[in-house]
């Protein structure tokens, strides 16, 4: 393309000095991006968190395939000079990157050289406390950057130069109120979930008007009196009930419904707080102009195992009894596969099975999918509980992936582990901005089932039989989210040994892995510039696959060294 | 009018310097939580071996107690003076030690107490420190010891020799 039609379909970005720009080294044409576009995203770009609003994790380029994958060489590398869990995608707008970084930095890029373009950095309170110190990424709408920030409050950034348009403190972060997830940005506002659950936030989803940053409405995870559902939280629990949303809602246009996944309730220990809980460990489906709930389905109720169903579930249409469902298809921390219907008047349970061995739950009724629990392994105030799938469950937070090329469904799984809970006989008094677990922590353990060979693992499901195909297991641990391709590829990384590996999709058949500087926990994308494909991901270990590595560690009696430190990785086959 | 002063008061104790400002030397250390939070912490509230306790330093003339920034939170332990490092025994006040609440990697205040080893971990990401030693960090990502803070008695009472030996607090990097 040349420079004269860059130049028309944006403008040029010629960067001055200014408190958000350091070493500008890049002059490069930024392309508005309007709400079609986010409708309908260009197949060389990656305009948000999953690609699309249906949360696939899909990239339609074709170039890179199983029969050339093993040409994949880095094209260009950039270090972000900063530690802990580097999870967001790197987001790319016609050649332009944009890629956040843990302590609230957004990195914009030539998505080609490699070349800075600009660098924000917020200035956060020096007495934050950060239980997750990551960032999952930018939104895209206009000539506008937007990022939630983990001292809560909302950034719009000029995509040209980085400058702040607009600021808005949505919480006060003393109060226990942070934000991780990447905004979803539909029908011009800004939506971000709250993280916080385990310092007893309650819980809530809020939308601002991107032009000014302006609330527009707040709903609220946990329901307050006179509200449906409030019932289900005995006494004053519901204000200090955590539900916290993680990750970014999928959106289906046509019902104008924003799905999103809800955390666990606090304290962690069920019997603290009596009652089904509603909308925690639930999917809640958002009315994008309102606000309003309009459906939920709660995954399991009363929850005591820390199983936040933190994962929004993907928006896959399948074949079911003879008909196509409109499905929402979300493989749970609770170790179960859930295939629900989404329609305009809530959502309905279809089918739900286990994927990885789940000790938990004895049944599920046929019509609401509502478990039923073997109590012995329900943790609980005043004793000691083992359970499997562990606290992180079968999959924590890191994104299935959808292809519809093949229309498998790729999990990043652990499997064989479990965790021990001691419950506290009465929870430490609630203190805005503490832990607040009910839990007694130092006897908290993590172990794997006796005569376990592996724990990591990719599956892969077939949406149109509902059956697993195939499945890749890993010596360790799992953290990698997933990105599937039309040439017929499965990315991740995830695993403690710094890989970033290739599979073909079809098969599982493992063709390529590449060891990068730290342990990747990063969204992989896709772009192509120029005619050429791009693989893109960010590496930097941190957060809860730390935090897991060290509780293996504890149990095996090892210590294991997964360097820290963030750099953002750029493949290309080689000529 | 009659609402008009208390409320002046008020917000004037919220805007008070003091209590954001650091330990100072001659503070005195009261209980940060519990029954009696605000009241001065005596050596004999402190049995060897522990458990922790978590104060705020107090300005001793004023009476203003320092407790508008979590980065003045301070932990407390009393142990075996055999045991302490060079450094660490003379900072302590007759086995007392003194360290910032605030973990060096992402700023967690809470803490769990490992007698066996006098040491702490923190339940957020599991750092590790021995607070025999300085507060060194034995595992985990922290970056960094746990700052110091010297201390001496006054009439049976804790109280600050001197300041944070380092800032409190994590570090953004990048």
């Amino acid at each position: 393309m040349s420079a004269k039609k860059l130049a028309s379909l944006g403008f040029v970005i010629l960067v001055a000095l200014g408190p958000a720009m350091l070493n500008a080294q890049s002059t490069v044409s930024y392309t508005s991006v309007t709400e079609q576009r986010l409708l309908n995203p260009e197949p060389q770009n990656w305009l948000m968190y999953r690609g699309s609003f249906n949360g696939w994790g899909y990239s339609p380029l074709d170039q890179v395939t199983p029969a050339n994958v093993k040409k994949l060489v880095p094209v260009w590398t950039f270090s972000t000079g900063v530690n802990e869990g580097h999870q967001s995608p790197p987001i790319v707008n016609n050649g332009v990157m944009f890629v956040t970084t843990p302590q609230q930095q957004v990195i914009a890029l030539n998505a080609k050289t490699g070349d800075l373009i600009w660098r924000y950095k917020k200035d956060l309170p020096e007495d934050l406390l950060q239980l997750h110190p990551t960032n999952r990424g930018v939104a895209l709408l206009g000539d506008r950057v937007y990022m939630a920030t983990v001292d809560a409050h909302v950034i719009a950034l000029d995509a040209r130069t980085g400058a702040v348009v607009w600021d808005t403190t949505v919480e006060d972060y003393k109060k226990g109120y942070y934000f991780t997830l990447a905004p979803l940005i539909a029908k011009g506002k800004v939506m971000v979930g709250t993280s916080g659950g385990e310092l007893g936030i309650r819980g809530y989803i809020a939308a601002l008007d991107a032009a000014d940053g302006k609330p527009a409405w707040k709903t609220y995870t946990i329901p307050g009196p006179g509200e449906p559902g409030h019932d289900t939280w005995p006494g004053e629990t519901w204000k200090t009930g955590g539900v916290s949303v993680w990750l970014t809602a999928h959106y289906d246009p046509d019902l104008n419904l924003s799905f999103w996944g809800t955390g666990n309730a606090a304290p962690w220990m069920g019997d603290m707080r009596p009652g089904d809980n509603l909308y925690s460990s639930s999917v809640l489906a958002l009315d994008v102009d309102t606000g309003k709930i309009r459906g939920y389905h709660q995954y399991h109720w009363n929850d005591s195992w820390d199983w936040d169903e933190v994962s929004t579930p993907l928006l896959i249409d399948f074949p079911k009894d003879g008909r196509t469902v409109k499905g929402l298809v979300h493989p749970g921390r609770n170790g179960y596969l859930w295939r629900l219907e989404r329609r305009a008047d809530g959502i309905k349970f279809v089918d739900a099975r286990p994927f990885v061995t789940q000790e938990v739950f004895t049944k599920l009724d046929p019509v609401t999918g509502r478990p039923s629990y073997n109590e012995e392994r329900k943790p609980r105030a005043g004793a000691s509980v083992t359970f499997c799938p562990g606290l992180w469950g079968g999959k924590d937070w890191t994104p299935a992936s959808y292809n519809p090329k093949t229309k498998y469904l790729y999990i990043p799984a652990n499997e064989n582990l479990c965790s021990t809970l001691v419950g506290q006989a009465k929870p430490d008094p609630y203190e805005p901005g503490k832990l607040y677990l009910g839990i007694d922590r130092p006897k908290t353990t993590m172990s794997w089932r006796q005569g376990a060979s592996h724990i990591g693992e990719l599956q892969a499901w077939d949406m149109t039989t509902g059956q697993r195909v195939w499945t890749h297991k890993f010596p360790f641990q799992n953290w990698g989210p997933i990105l599937t391709t039309g040439g017929g590829l499965v990315f991740l990384g995830g695993t403690n040994d710094r890989n970033f590996w290739a599979f073909d999709a079809k098969t599982g058949a493992e063709l390529w892995k590449f060891k990068t500087n730290s342990g990747i926990t990063g969204v992989p994308s896709s772009f192509a510039i120029d005619g050429v494909q791009y693989i893109a991901v960010q590496s930097g270990w941190g957060v809860d696959a730390q935090r897991m590595q060290a509780r293996l560690d504890t149990f095996r009696g090892t210590k294991t060294e997964v360097p820290q430190g963030g750099v953002i990785w750029v493949f290309a086959l080689k000529d | 009018m009659g609402l008009a002063l208390p409320l002046a008061g008020l917000v004037a104790a919220q805007d008070d310097p003091r209590r954001k400002a650091r330990p100072q030397p001659n503070d005195r250390l009261v209980f940060a939580r519990g029954d009696r939070q605000g009241q001065p912490i005596m050596l004999a509230d402190l049995p060897a071996g522990g458990p922790l306790l978590t104060a705020y330093p107090m300005d001793p003339t004023a009476k203003v107690v320092r407790d508008d920034s979590r980065l003045n939170q301070i932990l407390l332990v009393r142990l075996d003076p055999s045991r302490l490092n060079g450094d660490t025994r003379e900072r302590a006040a007759d086995g007392v030690v003194a360290y910032s609440a605030v973990c060096t990697h992402t700023g967690c205040d809470t803490w769990d107490w490992q007698p066996e080893s006098s040491t702490i971990k923190c339940p957020c990401h599991f750092s590790e420190f021995d607070l025999k030693e300085s507060a060194r960090v034995m595992n985990g990502p922290a970056p960094r010891r746990l700052p110091a803070l010297p201390l001496k008695v006054v009439d049976g009472a804790l109280a600050v020799a001197g300041g944070f030996v380092g800032r409190p607090g994590f570090e953004a990097g990048g």
